[in-house]
Order: C-alpha cells, then sequence, then structure tokens
C-alpha cells in the first residue's frame, strides 16, 4: 500500500470501513450509543422507590432516604420514584429538559443469574428458543441500515453484540496517546496485510490509531501538564462524543465495576461514585455531541438488577429486572417510562428481585424501529420473534 | 530456492553480518513452520537441536519433555522468588491467621491497614505466579509442554482477582497442572478437583449436604469433561452436586475432631480436605450409574465415568486440535485423536501424537492465527533469542495489555482459541505496538546486562529460517525500514510473524 493509498483509507473511515458502505450518512441521520453496565448495577439505588416502604425494610443500612428529606438528597421524579443523590447535579437538568427517561423493570427472560451468560445472551439478541444465527444485535443493525450505520466499539476487543456482522471497527479511548506508528510507518504495515484476510481490520485499526492521536491531540498536550487524568468514562465520555460526532453513528460502549456484592454504600460509597461517575460522563458526551445532541440517543443498560434486599456483608447478589436509562436530545423524557408494578414484597420475583416487565428486546426494538423507522421485517432481522414496544421515548 | 534468494534491504545487510556463513542443512519451509507450531515459536537453539534431531526424535522428545532446564539466569530469577519456597499449606495457614485477627480485633483502622497489606502480599504472589509461567515459557526448551500448560490452565481455568486466590494460584499451576500436562486427563481432572484454587473459584469449597452450591459440579460436566449439551441433564448436575458435598479446603491447621466413624472417612492433603461431615451419603444416579454413597471414593467413581464417555474424549480431542490445528478442526482427526483417548484412557500424549501424524495437521501449518500468549512468546523467543531474561514484568504486562493475561480471566471458560477473537481493528493495531515495543528494545528491560538498544533480528537466525520464505510485500516492507528498530518492528508486524 503507497502512503498516498493509505492517507485515502484515513481520509474515507467509516466510510470504507464495510464493503458496500460507500456512501456517508446525511448530517441529521440518528446516532445510537449503547452504553452496557457490565456486572449488574444496583437499580434500586439509583432509581428509588421511596414510596415503598418495603424498600427501607429491606435495606436497613443502605436504603436512600426519601426525597424530601434533606437538602441535596434524592431528587424526587414522580409519586413512587426518585433519583439518587449522587446523580442529582449531573442529571437533573437532562430530565428538567425531558432529555433524559428511566424504564424500570426492564432486562432479559434469562434467569441464570450468571454474569458472562446473562451477558452473552443481552449481547446476541436472540430469542431463548435457541437461534442458528450467533451475531450480535448491534452487527445486525448496523447490516440492515447499511451505509448510514457508520459502527465503531469504544474497547479493546470487539464486543459481542457487534460481531458476526463484517469488519466493525473498535478502539479504546481510555489511552489515547500519541501513536505508535505515523503515516508513513502505518501504510508500510498496511502494505503487508493487502490482499490478505485481515487486511480490512489491519488498515482499519491503524487508520484509526492515527485518526484518534489527531483528534485528541490537543487534550494530550493538557495531559502531559498532569491535568487530566485520562482513566474512566468520565474522561472517555467527551472523546467517544467527539468521534461520533464527526464520523460514527452506532457506538459501543462498556463500563465495569458494578458487581457491588460487599459494601455498596447508600447516598455515599462505592456505587454511588460510580453512578457519579457514569451519569457526569454522559452530561459530558451530551455536550461534546454539540449540535449532534439532538439527532443522538443513548441507552444505557446492564445484564441483570440485583437483589432487593442487602445481603450479610452490606451489599446485593445478583438479581434479575434492572433498570434502562434512555438518554437524547430527541427523546419524549423527563419521566418513567414503561409498564411497571408496585414495589412490594409480593412484587418480586421469586422474593427475590425486580421481575421483568419491559422485555429489552422489544424495547430496543421499539427504539430502533422509531429512529430508523425500519419495517416489521427489518425488525425481526435484528431481534427475531420479538415485538418491538413503542414507548414514545423517541 | 535457494539462489533467487533476495538480499536483506540495506539496512538489515549492515546487521546481517554472518548471513549466508551459517553451516548446516538448511530445514525446508515445511520444517519450520512445523518447527514452529509445535514450539512456541522458532529461535536458534531450537532450530539447531531441530536439524540435528530430525523431526520424529524431535517430537519424541517434546512429548517426553525430556529437557526442562533453564538458562541459569532464568532459573535463578525463579528460584529467587518467594512462590518457589513456600508451599500451599503455609499460604492457607498464613491467611487462616490474618483472618483468625481480624475477626477478632475491634481496632478499625488497623483492620483496614492488615487488609491492605495481605491483598498487597497476594498480588505479589500472583505476579509472580505470572512472571514464573511466561518465563517458562519463553525460555524451557520443552516448548511443548509449555504450550500444554497454558492450554490445562485455560482448560481449567482460575482467576486470580477472587477472593484469597491471589495466594494459591502459583501452587496451582505448579502442582495440579504441571505434573500432568502431557500425561493422563482423569489425573488433571482429580487434581484440579482437589486443588484449593479450583475448589475457591468455582465455590465447592461451599457445597455441603445442607447447602448445595452447584457452580463446580456444573462446570465439571459444561467446561472440563463433557462438554455443553453433551446429554447429561440437570438432575445429573444436581447428583454430581451431592456427590461434591464436603470436598472443600482445610483451612484450620489443626485436624478437625469427629466420630471414629466419620473421622476414618476424612481426607486431606496440601490444603485440600474431604469433610465427611458435610458430605451427603445417599446412594446417587449419575448419567445411568448408581454410585452408593461412600465418602470419597464416590468423587473418583464420578470423575472415572465422566471421562470415559466418549462425549468426553470428543470436547477434549475438539479443544486441543482448536488449540493446535485450526479454529475449526476436521471432524476426522478430532475422530483419530478421541478415538486414540478413549483406547489409552485419556493419554494426553498419546492423542497429541495422534494429532501431530495427522494429514490435517501438515495441512494446517502456517494458517493458524496467534492468540497473544502465542505471539508474545515466539516474538520475545526470536528477538532474544535464547540470551538474558527481559524484565519479567515488563511480559507480564504486555501480555495483560493484548488482554490475554495469565490468572486473568474471570469466567470459567478460559480465553478464546480462534482468530475471531483477537484480529479485531483494535486488536491488530494495539498488536503491531507490542511489536514495535518488542522491536525497539529497551535497556532498563534488562537489569544489568548490557544490550543494544534494538534486538538483532535480522540475525543470522533470520536469515536462516524467516527470510527465503517470506512475501514480496513483506520484504518491500522492511526494505523501507530506516533505522534496526523500525526494520525488527515490520518483521514482527508481518503477516508471516502472526500466523503459525
Amino acid at each position: 500500500m503507497q502512503r498516498r493509498q493509505f492517507l485515502a483509507t484515513l481520509a474515507t473511515l467509516p466510510a470504507a470501513g464495510i464493503a458496500g458502505r460507500l456512501f456517508a450518512a446525511p448530517a441529521s441521520a440518528p446516532r445510537f450509543l449503547l452504553v452496557f453496565l457490565r456486572g449488574g448495577y444496583d437499580c434500586a439505588n439509583l432509581l428509588v422507590p421511596y414510596a415503598s416502604a418495603f424498600y427501607y425494610e429491606s435495606r436497613p443500612s443502605i436504603a436512600i432516604a426519601r426525597p424530601d428529606s434533606s437538602a441535596g438528597g434524592a431528587l424526587r421524579l414522580d409519586s413512587d420514584w426518585a433519583l439518587a443523590p449522587a446523580v442529582r447535579e449531573a442529571l437533573e437538568p437532562l430530565y428538567a429538559k425531558k432529555q433524559l427517561a428511566f424504564v424500570p423493570f426492564a432486562g432479559t427472560p434469562n434467569l441464570s443469574r450468571s454474569h458472562f451468560e446473562t451477558q452473552d445472551d443481552i449481547e446476541h439478541g436472540l430469542p431463548e428458543n435457541g437461534h442458528a444465527d450467533r451475531s450480535g444485535f448491534l452487527a445486525r443493525l448496523s447490516g440492515t441500515l447499511n451505509a448510514s450505520a457508520a459502527p465503531i466499539a469504544f474497547t479493546q476487543s470487539l464486543p459481542l453484540s457487534f460481531q458476526g456482522g463484517g469488519d466493525v471497527p473498535n478502539i479504546s479511548l481510555a489511552r489515547v496517546g500519541k501513536a505508535a506508528f505515523d503515516q508513513r510507518q502505518s501504510a508500510i504495515i498496511a502494505g503487508m496485510y493487502q490482499g490478505t484476510a485481515l487486511a480490512q481490520p489491519v488498515a482499519e485499526g491503524l487508520a484509526l490509531r492515527q485518526q484518534v492521536a489527531g483528534e485528541f491531540a490537543g487534550e494530550m498536550m493538557k495531559a502531559s501538564r498532569g491535568a487530566v487524568s485520562a482513566y474512566g468514562f468520565t474522561q472517555q465520555a467527551p472523546r467517544i462524543a467527539q468521534m461520533m460526532r464527526d464520523k460514527y453513528r452506532l457506538g459501543f460502549i462498556d463500563v465495569g465495576g458494578w458487581d457491588t456484592h460487599v459494601g455498596e454504600g447508600g447516598a455515599q460509597g462505592a456505587l454511588a461514585n460510580n453512578l457519579g461517575n457514569l451519569a457526569r460522563g454522559l452530561t459530558a458526551f451530551a455536550q461534546a455531541m454539540e449540535d449532534g445532541w439532538k439527532d443522538t440517543t443513548v441507552v444505557v443498560v446492564s445484564e441483570f438488577g440485583r437483589t432487593f434486599r442487602e445481603n450479610g456483608n452490606k451489599g446485593t447478589d445478583h438479581g434479575h429486572g434492572s433498570v434502562y436509562w434512555v438518554l437524547g436530545g430527541n427523546i419524549n423524557g423527563g419521566r418513567v417510562a414503561g409498564e411497571q408494578v408496585r414495589v412490594t414484597q409480593e412484587s418480586l420475583l421469586q422474593n427475590r428481585d425486580f421481575p421483568v416487565l419491559n422485555d429489552y428486546r422489544s424495547l430496543l426494538g421499539g427504539v430502533f424501529a422509531k429512529l430508523w423507522g425500519l419495517n416489521a421485517a427489518q425488525s425481526a432481522k435484528i431481534f427475531p420473534q420479538a415485538k418491538p414496544a413503542d414507548l414514545r421515548l423517541v | 530456492m535457494k539462489f533467487a534468494r533476495i538480499r536483506p534491504a540495506c539496512i538489515a545487510a549492515l546487521l546481517v553480518t554472518a548471513s549466508g556463513a551459517q553451516a548446516g542443512t538448511p530445514s525446508s519451509h515445511a520444517d519450520l513452520l512445523w518447527l514452529d507450531r509445535v514450539t512456541y515459536g522458532v529461535d536458534s537453539a531450537s532450530l539447531a537441536h531441530f536439524e540435528s534431531a530430525g523431526r520424529e526424535r524431535f517430537l519424541d522428545e517434546q512429548l517426553a519433555a525430556r529437557d526442562e532446564r533453564l538458562p541459569p539466569a532464568v532459573q535463578a530469577q525463579i528460584d529467587a522468588m518467594p512462590i518457589s519456597h513456600q508451599s500451599i499449606a503455609d499460604d492457607i495457614a498464613t491467611l487462616a491467621a490474618a483472618r483468625d485477627k481480624l475477626k477478632s480485633s475491634d481496632d478499625a483502622p488497623a483492620k483496614v491497614e492488615q487488609r491492605k497489606t495481605l491483598r498487597k502480599q497476594g498480588v505479589a504472589l500472583a505476579l509472580q505466579a505470572q512472571e514464573r509461567e511466561l518465563l517458562r515459557a519463553v525460555y524451557s526448551p520443552a516448548q511443548l509442554k509449555e504450550q500444554m500448560v497454558w492450554f490445562w490452565l485455560n482448560h481449567f481455568n482460575v482467576f486470580d482477582r477472587k477472593g484469597p486466590e491471589a495466594w494459591l494460584d502459583a501452587d496451582y499451576a505448579e502442582t495440579a497442572i504441571r505434573p500432568h500436562a502431557l500425561g493422563n486427563f482423569r489425573d488433571l481432572v482429580m487434581a484440579t478437583l482437589t486443588h484449593p484454587a479450583m475448589l475457591v473459584y468455582l465455590d465447592n469449597a461451599r457445597n455441603s449436604a445442607k447447602q448445595h452450591n452447584e457452580n463446580y459440579a456444573r462446570e465439571l460436566m459444561e467446561l472440563h469433561t463433557l462438554g455443553v449439551n453433551a446429554g447429561y441433564t440437570q438432575n445429573d448436575v444436581q447428583e454430581m452436586v451431592r456427590i461434591l458435598t464436603g470436598v472443600g479446603v482445610a483451612l484450620n491447621p489443626r485436624m478437625p475432631h469427629m466420630r471414629p466413624a466419620l473421622q476414618a472417612k476424612y481426607v486431606r492433603r496440601d490444603g485440600f480436605e474431604f469433610d465427611p461431615r458435610r458430605h451427603d451419603f445417599g446412594d446417587k444416579v449419575l448419567l445411568g450409574h448408581t454410585i452408593h454413597g461412600s465418602g470419597f471414593d464416590e468423587v473418583r467413581q464420578a470423575v472415572d465415568l465422566l471421562v470415559a464417555q466418549p462425549a468426553c474424549a470428543q470436547f477434549v480431542s475438539h479443544e486441543i486440535a482448536t488449540y493446535f490445528v485450526s479454529d475449526d478442526p476436521p471432524a476426522p482427526l478430532v475422530d483419530a485423536m478421541a478415538q486414540t483417548f478413549q483406547r489409552t484412557h485419556g493419554d494426553i500424549r498419546s492423542v497429541l501424537r495422534t494429532m501431530f501424524d495427522a494429514p490435517e495437521f501438515a495441512a494446517s501449518l502456517g494458517k493458524k492465527f496467534k492468540d497473544p500468549m502465542h505471539y508474545l512468546v515466539a516474538s520475545v523467543r526470536l528477538a532474544y533469542d535464547g540470551r538474558a531474561a527481559p524484565d519479567p514484568r515488563r511480559l507480564v504486562a504486555w501480555l495483560n495489555q493484548q488482554g490475554e493475561g495469565e490468572f486473568a480471566h474471570q469466567t470459567p471458560d478460559g480465553y478464546p482459541l480462534v482468530a475471531s477473537a483477537w484480529n479485531s481493528s483494535g486488536q491488530m493495531s494495539a498488536r503491531f505496538e507490542l511489536a514495535r515495543a518488542i522491536g525497539v528494545g529497551d535497556v532498563q528491560l534488562f537489569g544489568g546486562v548490557a544490550m543494544p538498544t534494538a534486538p538483532q533480528l535480522s540475525g543470522p537466525l533470520f536469515a536462516q529460517a524467516i527470510e527465503p520464505w517470506l512475501s514480496q510485500p513483506t520484504l518491500a516492507a522492511l526494505n523501507k525500514a530506516q533505522s534496526p528498530a523500525e526494520w525488527n518492528t515490520y518483521l514482527l508486524a508481518a503477516p508471516e510473524s502472526n500466523y503459525r
């Protein structure tokens, strides 16, 4: 590969990313980012069922106080739910602008309560009765959208969600130091792979690395003065926004550290810190999207919720139903959406955790159908045998 | 194509002083690909020995792990590690004493400090375990055994960040995996089943007649022996759970007291214990066979039964073939290996020989994409060619950066063995950065040993074993290198260096 050719590849990314995807989408086409919280975050300490006396009975040491009890406390969302204090400052403005909604009792029918099985299950997005296809649902969405997808995963390896659908680029933005190779060297390496099975990922990987180093050159200078730590979602979020604003329309990022079996904390503590970082990251993402935010939708999911009662170690164990977040400049938010049930001991699944009333495949299928105007056949390709649910979120 | 051999690039030519002057019969391309597959990757010593011994004897020696001598400097590094001198019983006693102290103390700040110290000790021990595995992978002449040690550590995966695992994993590799890596599969299952690292990792230490925990029982069948959907039922899993009740970890250094009738059934060894007080002595029916309640012997019977299943022979053979031959190994090859497995009652050496002798193996050479472990070890072997050890902490960090750290896979399924898990665009560019890190070299890596800034990959080994078979695009790339470090980087980044 000649240097000129390599530069051409660089310039056309991601349009050259997938064979046949030759035309860039119009500027106003929808953008979608999936944020996967791996580890099963404790949704009952984010979206607090403060009207439920049972909640306070079940969590003697980690419950979050009712919204009216103190200044700087939880934010009352409606007669049932309040938002944890840790995320209040970051999320209250978005909620007020109706750019944020929550869907409680969301998740999968998978009852294994196993992290890896449930995560895989969600990323495949296939019906429970088994399915020959083993691709991920974002890969199928990308295939369906074809030219307007421009997919990318902001992760070290390609997540299952994006596997099995052609070459989808991936790059972790945790560290965006100087690229190891300049354009001359990148072109030489890519040249060795021309005509081989890895030609595409090699050229794309090298080009992406260049692009990222270029995009964040200013930030790196700041970092080199010791001002910015390059770790964590809060730091990565604006970079992700910059990439999605300029070139990509379908993104994936995962955030870990949610498996709070021990010492979870309440209004403050380990989970509150994590949620605070996540919320600040998402707000920073929204801001950094600038004008693009009005065409952008973000959904935050997790493999399962946790036990409704705290355990003997002031933490919570693996549960079932979760709370998904929906954010975007164009969404109909400012509310708690989807099917709900009053939070009592009787409404728990197996007297243990939240039931799932809003199936993730229907929920996401409904969002995708609305965003891109997909027909029934297209929706069925992404989530076979699932009926897209219209929660009037987008 | 001896006469048509292309001269190395101008810079390489300056470096390759001995090029063309190398004595000995040149091996064929097929020989070198074979050697690259049977070992982690060719180096001068393995090539010289291969050329004098020939394929057959070389393979015999590898299957027998005849020579495991490390270079003295590397052996000294390993000997200096505390894990080389501590027994697992000591480690468990230390942990138990620390826990008792924590329990009895009311001094909260002191407890925080003590927990921190314990955690630090654990991290240090786990790092040594990783360093030791990597040093042996790079430097041991028993290269096939080293690959099988990695393979079984992955098959019987443990994770050093769960509970006290960091304290147990070095011993797990050393006593449960290594002695059986080329031995008998049943022995390997029993060794992992009776090791505290596995019993803690998959929670069987918590499995008792009164309180079942089916984590290990399920994985023993699904991931270790039979494979998923191998015809066993949820009921079989539950019966296996009952058989495994009381199989756990001896946390107390003192022998427990119990009725003499039970005492006779108590088993204890190196941190492992079978506690009859926690065992369900009822009869069980596993895979249609009745196993009478008798104590620990039930476990032996159950493992015999699992390992004798044709599904086990198929499952294990398929996985070995996926690791060594192809992402989608040909069914006739797997069948032949499974037949050997059954005929020899799980003799791993024989199964490997069947595989290496098969035409499917020969046909697959050079086509298997290297996972990060293979890539790192092969590259370091080539770059340093038996010379003094790079700082092993750097090796550990490199492997972690590529996402395949030792004892670092959280879930019991182990790392995937197929290319698609490792060759995404982001992973390829990360790998090229590793190529650069190795190719550029780093004086700080070599404590006390004077090294040139860049390792000399373009020496006689290159001329003899690599250069004659490089593709035109790779040669063209090498030709464009503007420094020795850049030349090294391109060689390690080339497709030829990424497949085995």
